[in-house]
């Protein structure tokens, strides 16, 4: 076709959040893929440096740039691209292209809209305008009613009904929406919503109905296909991403299931939606009426689910169709076989589970609802519901190895049940256990009974094999158990043995997991597909296992507070690197989400679990050269020692050396040898023992479980009735891995190195330096890379301990660092012997793929060695955390030892303040900032913070604080209004002036002490995010930001791409 | 727990657990790749003879619906008794929830006296029926065995078939005939919903004398070469000009009438997600279909058109005349069960009636 476009620019999604996560770098990669087919030339605007779409081999340039219309307007503007995706960003970037169309700014460059015509979007997104347009169908939609005011909210409430469900309109993820049972809940509910939104919709509350969606795709010449048909578990009435879902639709009648196919074709006609689109609905399980709830004219979380649990490449069919192919023109990529125009036939069932991280919060409640709170999800396979199931928890890493296999206790299961938590299927087996009726069970939690049936065939099979030891376990029952997704450690503890033991048993009963093909059609047709899955529902495999030089790299898994995107991207880097040296890559990964399970990035791909059994059963099948663990983080890292000890070749660092540097004990010995320095430390045995140590090394103290993901139950204590609180409450966290306490130096900075090191030496390195102390989580800290504020001496200690330690532990491979330093006096903290969170921001900041260079040394491939120093840099990267503590209700939006936050953007400046206030912005800070509400702490900090008032008050900032903070400025001679603390209800308050939108920005740093006024601190705080205000809680942060806004103006940030930066 | 198996013509064997009538049964072994509507699809008269395997893997999620009538034909089913020989399954759902539900898929087999076999491997059995096609079978226990028969050597079509006309809706705008071969209700209510009276003939009943509109040959099991009876029918309606519409075998027999030859698939197309093109445009469908021979394309006379293809194989969809008002599809407009995109094919048939 001959191609109408020159120049697309791509709007990426920016920072991972949660409603809003790594879907959108898979469909953005695809987009992109699409385009470059076509020889169109590819803009992408996205600040997510972590990113696979913002790597060097996919868009032609790249702008680590904000994504808001002023920034994209720029980059318009220099770059004149004739056409604009807007769909393969999540909602971010489809109310920019909005806002964009509006201001005319599309129209005045000449830039067209691919894909969906704005009518169309603006027809899906408008309540107003969709409804009209449903009704002129003559289909059912909730009753709603949109409200301006809150008077009208109340009267809307009335004439519908209670309850009714509450939603802002043009929000992400069901962002500010609730359910409301009475006035007065509507009332609080109703200002919520006003604050992310001028319009705010009442609608019909349809708790109890079946909640559906279908994946809908059309061409220009009208031609139609639903892809994919989805089921939550979880009804109405819990967000559609907090719900466990299968697909395809289990309960639904083929009747009811066309019915809401056809509707969905007439819908998505009539809308005049091209490419890709989602429609959800509610279908009454009384009497089979349905509503439409909504349409997503982009992609979506569930396209990116529909398109890895189908294998039809949604995003890039998407991409095409935009281009105005029709569907029947395009191959479908994955078979080679058929044409796009089809709809996959599935011979599987998908379920796909929500990971939510809600214990790393404070004050937060753990009930799920209509607000999305999951940070990731994970996609299991299997050809039984129960398999699939047992499958999809294993795979969520939260420590259980299935249904009934975990330590989830439950006071009042039926409580847990009504009100669903994260932990709702897990009381829903407690509570079965415990012999409460399907029926009750029905009535309490409005699951529909089939699913309930299924989960008692896991409750019942387990309670059967508890007779049994291994010895006497009847074949049959060994067999069924993992054909309902028993794992052998499930079963062993059943039965009184050990995993091994039943996984040699199982093997010699010759029950083993067969290997099964996602074609899309069910067989009917040969389709030459990489994508596998296994089960024990089957007695053949669909491939044999001949292949040879194949290397096999462990995933990350779902995304989650403390590994995400980045590692995906350290995946997919080493595949791509591992093909270009002629391996066969086999990938693991169980995240729907990610671009490692693209069917373009390796050459077999395997949906399946993280674990030991699972890693063992697909390795003894394909017997790799050996499996790369250094990629995917934590999870497959920890898996190392194990899967050697059992005869695994492990490629790269020896995971004896890993264990060196994993076991606290050995580690710290090993620095005692190199006399390298470290803070004093102590393992924990017992509540007498740590106070012992916390005596006589001073409080404060760090305590932490010894093996560590993104510092799960860390915590800094202060005080002697601190640590025995914590105590007791460290031991639930973690039985199996002791605790250990430590000095918490204060006052120190925190630097981490990132490096790859042959056979012990140093191949390259990257040392980057945090804003913020020590202190605050590296996950969560502002990364500057080079360093700006680090002495030379600092630097050069940190280059020679990183070469003894790399040398000791004969590192092979990729590996990361952390140090303290107070003055020049440096001590090591953390040692990781794979890759880490800021392996993608350096090797892109850096322009050396740090990835690239790990698997050829892993691969004993020659290296050049480099010797890049930061004094090659002519710019700076700063790297800045995105916290999605709007999302959280009720949680403390404060930075400390435990990671909180969920995902990250880098930008890159010609100096440190122009790069800082790119990333602060990409987050979400607002310029200008004319007036700041000030909370500074105690006295000292109040000082320390007097320099940088001063520079704001010369630039004409307008103050706000209370009145302790006021009377220490005005005595400097600064003038600042003073508020009423929330706790006073005194006006003039500081609630009411954020509310009213006087403040815009917040700087507010947490004091340790004195109960009242930390609850006032944190109602600010609280507010601040609830309302979208900037906020700072950090002094070092705050700083910087005050001497960034001193000297830049927005007009001052270049607009340049990552190639101008040499 | 009893163990059963699947038995091939070529010796290949599956084993599994019986469900159903325990009996000893032989039919041709057919998959079909439909994720849902089992229901429909075991009364599905074209499945007459044949030993069914569900690709899709979860089968009896939501039971067995109450029957009830309407117009005389039983609602939500395609006949009046489960139609398969047997049924072959991966996973099947003992218990089941629908509010409309009253029994299980287990319960209702066994009512209608009709065996079962699950946790087979379906998949594994597509694929080898994909290469090497469909093949006679069996479904046999420890202590019942029989020979395996080849159904479509035998006249299936007169087995599905009515014995005497029924006249369903005397006063209907129009009137047609519908010649049933072993029609579904779905057929039958499309018209009805259209107010077009429907007179159900025998297959071999000689219909040309009756006050009708139109004509429309039903689908229905086995070879369409068998209708020698039907076949000649037709083309007397042909010469009469009497409009035609022949669904699936009705598409095969309108063929032969035509002069066109048919022939058998390999494995044929049971699914809901078959890709059609009208040849000549860029418009595509998906359809549901439910057959094992097909109109050779090649073998169109003259005045006859391709009228649409299969987008996976490019077999034959459907053909159509130049000029007079007669045509066919392969795939089942009325879809049940299966998407409904292609429902315009009996507005066109009404528009055509005189």
């Amino acid at each position: 076709m001959k191609q109408k476009y020159r120049k697309v620019l791509i709007i990426g999604s920016g920072a991972i959040k949660i409603g809003q996560a790594g879907e959108f770098d898979y469909s953005g990669s695809q987009a992109i893929k699409a385009l470059k087919e076509e020889g169109i030339s590819t803009i992408l605007i996205n600040p997510n440096i972590a990113t696979i779409q913002t790597s060097e081999h996919l868009a032609d340039k790249v702008y680590f740039l904000p994504v808001n219309s002023y920034f994209i307007e720029k980059i318009i503007e220099k770059e004149r691209p004739d056409g604009i995706l807007l769909g393969f960003g999540g909602q971010t970037a489809l109310n920019t292209g909005i806002e964009l169309a509006r201001k005319g700014v599309l129209e005045e460059y000449g830039t067209e809209i691919l894909g969906s015509p704005l009518e169309a979007i603006l027809n899906t997104e408008d309540r107003e305008l969709f409804k009209h347009k449903i009704k002129e169908l003559d289909l059912r939609i909730p009753s709603s009613m949109t409200a301006h005011s809150e008077t009208e909210v109340i009267s809307s409430a009335n004439s519908i009904g209670y309850p009714v469900m509450v939603r802002a309109a043009y929000a992400l993820g069901g962002l500010g929406s609730g359910i409301a049972y009475n006035e007065a809940e509507l009332r609080e509910l109703s200002r919520k919503s006003f604050a992310f939104s001028e319009q705010v919709l009442i609608e019909e509350y349809l708790d109890g109905w079946k909640e559906l969606e279908y994946e809908v795709v059309r061409d220009v010449y009208d031609n139609c296909i639903v892809v994919c048909s989805m089921e939550n578990i979880d009804p109405m009435g819990i967000h559609t991403g907090e719900s466990i879902v299968v697909a395809p639709v289990q309960t639904l009648t083929s009747a009811e299931n066309f019915m809401l196919r056809a509707i969905s074709i007439k819908v998505i006609r009539y809308l005049g939606i091209i490419g890709e689109c989602n429609i959800q609905f509610a279908l009454n399980p009384e009497n089979g009426d349905y509503r439409i709830i909504e349409v997503n004219a982009r992609l979506s979380r569930s396209s990116a689910l529909a398109s890895k649990a189908t294998g039809y490449p949604l995003a890039f069919i998407a991409t095409k169709l935009s281009l105005g192919y029709s569907l029947s023109s395009l191959k479908n990529s994955i078979t080679k076989e058929t044409s796009a125009f089809f709809e996959p036939a599935l011979d599987y069932i998908i379920v796909k589970f929500p990971r939510w991280d809600l214990q790393k919060f404070n004050m937060i409640n753990q009930e799920i609802g209509s607000e999305m709170k999951s940070v990731g999800e994970v996609m299991a396979i299997g050809r039984k519901f129960e398999e699939a199931l047992q499958k999809a928890i294993r795979m969520l890493d939260i420590g259980a190895n299935g249904l009934t296999d975990n330590d989830f206790t439950f006071e009042n299961p039926r409580q847990e049940i009504r009100q669903a938590s994260d932990k709702r299927i897990f009381a829903i087996a407690e509570g079965l256990k415990k012999g409460i009726s399907i029926d009750e069970m029905n009535n309490l939690s409005k699951i529909n009974k089939w699913f309930l049936y299924k989960l008692k065939n896991i409750i019942d099979i387990e309670e059967e094999i508890r007779k049994y030891s291994l010895e006497n376990l009847p074949h049959e029952l060994l067999l069924d158990a993992k054909r309902l997704g028993f794992a052998d450690l499930t079963v062993a503890k059943l039965v009184g043995s050990d995993e091994i033991s039943v996984r040699v048993a199982r093997k010699s009963k010759n029950i083993v997991p067969v290997v099964k093909n996602i074609d899309t059609l069910a067989a009917e047709y040969p389709a030459q597909t990489n994508y596998l899955y296994t089960t024990y529902n089957g007695d053949e495999n669909d491939i044999s296992f001949s292949e040879k030089n194949q290397v096999m790299i462990l995933g990350g898994g779902p995304y989650r507070i403390g590994s995400s995107v980045e590692f995906d991207w350290c995946c997919v880097t080493s595949a791509m690197r591992l093909r270009k040296n002629d391996y066969k890559v086999i990938m693991l990964n169980c995240n729907p989400e990610t671009v490692s399970t693209d069917y373009d990035i390796c050459n077999k791909l395997y949906f399946e679990e993280i674990t030991f059994e699972k890693v063992l059963d697909i390795y003894e099948l394909e017997s790799p050269t050996g499996i790369i663990v250094s990629m995917g983080g934590q999870t497959p890292n920890s898996l190392a020692l194990p899967l050697y000890n059992h005869g695994v070749h492990i490629l790269g660092t020896s995971p004896e050396d890993i264990d060196r540097a994993e076991d606290r004990h050995k580690f710290s010995n090993l620095l005692d040898e190199l006399k390298i320095d470290q803070p004093e430390w102590k393992e924990l045995t017992s509540i007498e023992e740590a106070e012992m140590f916390a005596q006589t090394v001073g409080f404060p103290v760090l305590v932490r479980p010894s093996y560590v993901l993104s510092g799960a139950a860390m915590s800094i204590i202060l005080s002697r009735d601190e640590l025995k609180f914590y105590l007791e409450k460290a031991s639930s966290v973690s039985k199996k891995h002791p605790a250990v306490i430590s000095k918490f130096i204060t006052e120190a900075k925190e630097i981490e190195i990132d490096a790859v090191a042959k056979k012990g030496k140093l191949v390259c390195y990257a040392i980057s330096e945090h804003i913020e102390n020590a202190g605050v989580h590296s996950g969560d800290a502002t990364l500057v890379l080079p360093p700006q504020r680090t002495y030379l001496e600092t630097m050069r200690r940190i280059k020679t301990i990183t070469k003894n330690i790399a040398s000791e532990l004969h590192i092979n491979g990729p590996f990361n660092i952390q140090f303290i330093a107070k003055e020049n006096d440096v001590k090591v903290i953390e040692c990781n012997l794979r890759t880490s969170r800021s392996f993608p921001f350096v090797s892109k900041i850096f322009r050396l793929n740090f990835i690239e260079l790990a698997t050829d040394v892993i691969m004993q491939h020659e290296v050049p060695v480099i010797d890049r120093s930061a004094f090659d840099l002519d710019y700076v990267g700063v790297k800045s955390s995105e916290f999605s503590f709007t999302r959280l209700k009720g949680s403390d939006p404060i930075l400390g030892v435990e990671m909180r936050s969920t995902g990250e953007v880098a930008c890159i400046g010609d100096d440190f303040n122009e790069a800082f206030m790119k990333s602060l912005i990409s987050t979400g800070f607002k310029l200008p900032v004319e007036t700041i509400l000030l909370s500074t702490g105690p006295i000292d900090k109040k000082a320390e913070f007097l320099e940088y008032s001063f520079i704001l008050h010369k630039r004409g900032m307008r103050f706000y604080a209370t009145s302790g903070t006021a009377d220490f400025m005005r005595k400097y001679g600064i003038e600042t209004e003073i508020l009423n603390w929330p706790l006073d209800m005194k006006e003039p308050n500081i609630l009411t002036y954020l509310s009213d939108g006087k403040i815009d920005l917040v700087i507010n740093i947490p004091k340790n002490i004195e109960r009242e006024e930390l609850d006032n601190d944190y109602l600010i705080r609280r507010k601040s995010v609830d309302l979208g205000i900037p906020l700072i809680t950090n002094m070092q942060l705050a700083k910087r930001f005050v001497e960034a806004i001193s000297r830049l103006d927005i007009q001052d940030l270049k607009i340049k791409s990552w190639d101008e930066y040499k | 727990m009893e163990k059963a198996k699947l038995v091939l013509e070529d010796g290949s064997e599956f084993t599994g657990i019986p469900f159903g009538t325990r009996k000893a049964v032989s039919g041709e072994v057919v998959f079909n790749t439909g994720m849902t509507g089992y229901p429909e699809s075991l009364t599905d008269p074209s499945y007459k003879g044949q030993i069914l395997a569900m690709t899709y893997p979860l089968i009896g999620n939501y039971g067995i619906f109450q029957e009830q009538r309407e117009d005389n034909l039983l609602v939500n089913f395609e006949s009046d008794s489960i139609q398969v020989n047997a049924l072959v399954l991966s996973d099947l759902s003992r218990n089941f929830s629908h509010c409309q539900s009253v029994i299980s898929l287990e319960e209702w087999m066994k009512q209608h006296g009709i065996p079962g076999l699950y946790n087979v491997d379906t998949r594994s059995l597509t694929k080898k029926l994909r290469e090497n096609g469909t093949m006679p079978g069996k479904i046999v226990f420890e202590d019942l065995d029989t020979e395996i028969e080849d159904p479509n050597k035998t006249d299936l079509v007169s087995s599905v078939s009515i014995r005497k006309p029924v006249l369903f809706r005397k006063n209907g705008s129009k009137k047609i005939v519908i010649i049933d071969c072993g029609v579904k209700n779905s057929i039958i209510r499309a018209f009805l919903k259209r107010d077009i009276s429907v007179l159900l003939c025998p297959h071999d009943h000689d219909f040309l004398n009756e006050q009708i509109d139109g004509v429309v040959i039903s689908n229905g099991p086995g070879d369409p070469e068998m209708c020698k009876r039907t076949i000649e029918n037709v083309k007397k309606a042909m010469e009469k000009c009497l409009p035609i519409l022949g669904i699936c075998l009705g598409s095969q027999i309108l063929g032969l009438a035509s002069g066109a030859e048919t022939y058998k698939l390999k494995y044929g197309h049971r699914s809901h997600n078959q890709p059609c093109a009208e040849s000549g445009t860029k418009r595509c469908y998906i359809t549901s279909q439910n057959h094992g021979y097909a109109v050779d394309s090649n073998t169109l006379k003259e005045d006859w058109r391709e009228w649409f293809y299969n987008m996976n194989d490019g077999s034959n969809e459907g053909i159509i005349h130049i000029s007079k008002p007669f045509f066919g599809t392969q795939f089942h407009p009325e879809a049940s069960p299966g998407p409904d995109d292609t429902e315009f094919v009996f507005d066109m048939f009404t528009r055509a009636l005189k």
